[in-house]
């Protein structure tokens, strides 16, 4: 399996107590690729990314990050991949510098701790203890923690939860530059811009299983899902569904109906997720 | 592609990295600073005042003997408390989770776990000689029982830490690990010598009990380094039976070190 890919699973399974959180899944992530993992919560995008990360054994399946064994993988395969956890509350005693600086004498070439800090917004807070920052700003240290040693890999589990909408802004700019460096991201969100913001394929999640896999452009079947055309004439609102509106607004212009009214509209990532899942 | 060139940092730098952190987080946690070091000062004051008088008609006041004691104390709290129960805290607060997402091998989180209750416990028992000194007017040794000292102290805090760091395994949740811990310490302390001296007041079964573990020998040790040839006739075997105690320390480092390695996981077990 050691191919070109990142990421290879192949039927991963899950199970906790008699729980199937995980049941036979398979994912392909490219290397240099930002992919998201969507699902509702207990879906098993945090289990699913910490069996990747070599945190929890699987039950079943075949998993191959970077080439190799995340169960079995040693030193040196940690030193090429970065975890940002779902939730973490350790070193709060410790200052942000003093935590950057810390983590990053673990790797073999970190990046130059000053600049991770700057990065993630946190400059004019590095001198507070952790257990002082607002739930945001926490997170970004965890970010900051798990960009630090350079990664070719990156793991973010909901790295963006708590972030003001500048902060999730910086957030994307952020990824943006780690991606086009060639950094290989992994990110679950509940944010449907963020997943179409950010990612160049994504997968929906529910109960266990994938139910979609595509761009944030065709997942679901979206591209050919349509559109929904209104417009009013006479005083009468007329809306059809249509897969190329292309002809009916030739037929309106050329019936010189009113068009100041004239809508077009496609369903939303978000429309296509809640349907994916079982939602409307 | 571009690590492969780059050199991963050793074991011992990142575990004196560790030591470092660990006792800054210390330091900065005002409550467990004051109480790891008040706690067997104040107990070394109440009995030392309780039981004030001459040992025995020995010439040795009573406070003399229990500084020479608490010392073991003194350990066992820096060492297998502070130890069992920062560790039950690392695992819950995710501390223990981020280090594993980074390259750290386990050898070197454990050193800094080792660094910091090693300087711990050189302040723990600096403390306890400063209360003994300055308070109950207790002479200083003679430069060989310093040695004793040397090697009986590093033996201490091994075995107490890496039984420390075993035992953590068994504590669920952070809350309960001083309750938890505090067990088998208060057990030992009353049948090893610490409170009760001598120590052969107690049935003999119940010393033969303590002889397994490292607490009687610890304190026995210490009551060796700093008190008068003499005293000796009070302890269980009417030696000081320092060969024994090495022995028996030391066996228990090598006990606590395979329990340590049988029993350490980076993350919780699956619920
Ligand atoms: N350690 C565990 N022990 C037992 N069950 C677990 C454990 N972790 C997760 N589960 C169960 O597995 C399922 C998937 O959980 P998981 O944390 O992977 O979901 P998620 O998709 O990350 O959800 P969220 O969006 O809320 O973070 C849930 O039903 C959860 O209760
Ligand atoms: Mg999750």
């Amino acid at each position: 399996m050691a191919g070109m890919d990142a990421i290879e699973v192949r039927g991963l399974r899950k199970t906790y107590r008699g729980h199937d959180a995980v049941r036979g899944i398979d994912l392909s992530v490219t290397r240099g690729e930002v992919f998201a993992l969507l699902g509702p919560n207990g879906a098993g995008k945090t289990t699913t990314v910490e069996i990747l990360e070599g945190h929890r054994k699987r039950s079943g399946g075949e998993v191959s990050v970077l080439g190799e064994d995340p169960g079995a993988a040693g030193r040196a395969w940690r030193a090429r991949i970065g975890v940002v956890l779902q939730d973490a509350e350790d070193a709060a005693d410790l200052t942000v510098t003093e935590m950057v600086r810390h983590i990053a004498g673990f790797y073999p070439d970190p990046r130059p701790v000053e600049e991770v800090i700057d990065l993630v917004g946190l400059t004019e807070k590095r001198k507070s203890k952790i257990r002082a920052l607002s739930g945001g700003q926490r997170r970004r240290v965890d970010v900051a923690l798990g960009m630090v040693g350079r990664p070719e890999l990156l793991f973010l589990d909901e790295p963006t939860t708590g972030f003001d909408p500048a902060a999730r802004r910086q957030f994307w700019d952020l990824i943006r530059t780690l991606a086009a460096e060639g950094t290989t991201i992994l990110l679950t969100t509940h944010y449907l811009e963020e997943a179409e913001a950010l990612a160049d394929r994504l997968a929906v999640l529910a109960g266990g299983l994938i139910v979609a896999e595509g761009t944030p452009a065709t997942l679901g079947g979206r591209a050919a899902a349509g559109a929904k055309v209104s417009w009013r004439h006479g005083g009468v609102q007329h809306t059809e569904q249509v897969t190329d509106p292309t002809e009916l607004i030739r037929k309106l212009v050329a019936e010189e109906a009113d068009l100041t009214t004239l809508t077009v509209t496609r369903p939303t990532l978000e429309d296509t997720y809640l349907q994916l899942i079982g939602v409307n | 592609m571009t690590a492969a060139a780059a050199v991963l940092p050793g074991t011992f730098a990142n575990g004196v990295a560790r030591g470092r952190v660990e006792i800054v987080q210390f330091l900065r946690d005002r409550t467990a600073v004051v109480f790891t070091f008040a706690f067997p000062a104040m107990l070394l004051l109440l009995f030392g005042t309780i039981f004030g008088d001459d040992y025995e008609n020995s010439g040795i006041s009573v406070a003399q003997v229990y500084t020479a004691s608490m010392i073991a104390y003194g350990i066992l709290n820096t060492g297998f408390i502070t130890m069992g129960s920062g560790l039950a805290l690392d695992r819950e607060d995710g501390t223990l989770k981020r280090l594993h997402g980074t390259p750290i091998t386990s050898t070197a989180y454990l050193l800094g776990k080792l660094i910091l209750v090693f300087v711990l416990s050189v302040a723990e028992v600096a403390t306890l000689l400063l209360v003994g000194v300055l308070v109950y007017d207790m002479p200083m040794p003679e430069a060989s029982h310093w040695v004793t000292f040397a090697w009986l102290f590093l033996l201490s805090v091994i075995a107490c830490t890496l039984c420390g760091i075993a035992v953590s395994a068994l504590v669920k949740h952070a809350r309960t690990a001083g309750a938890i811990l505090n067990v088998p310490v208060v057990a030992l302390q009353f049948i090893s010598g610490v409170f009760i001296h001598p120590i052969t007041q107690l049935p003999a079964w119940l010393i033969t009990v303590a002889s397994f573990f490292p607490v009687k020998w610890m304190s026995q040790g210490f009551r060796y380094v700093f008190l008068p040839d003499s005293m000796k006739r009070y302890e269980a075997a009417g030696q000081w039976e320092l060969g024994r105690t090495a022995m028996v320390l030391g066996a228990w480092c090598v006990i606590g070190l395979v329990l340590c390695l049988l029993t350490f996981r980076w993350s919780e077990k699956d619920q």
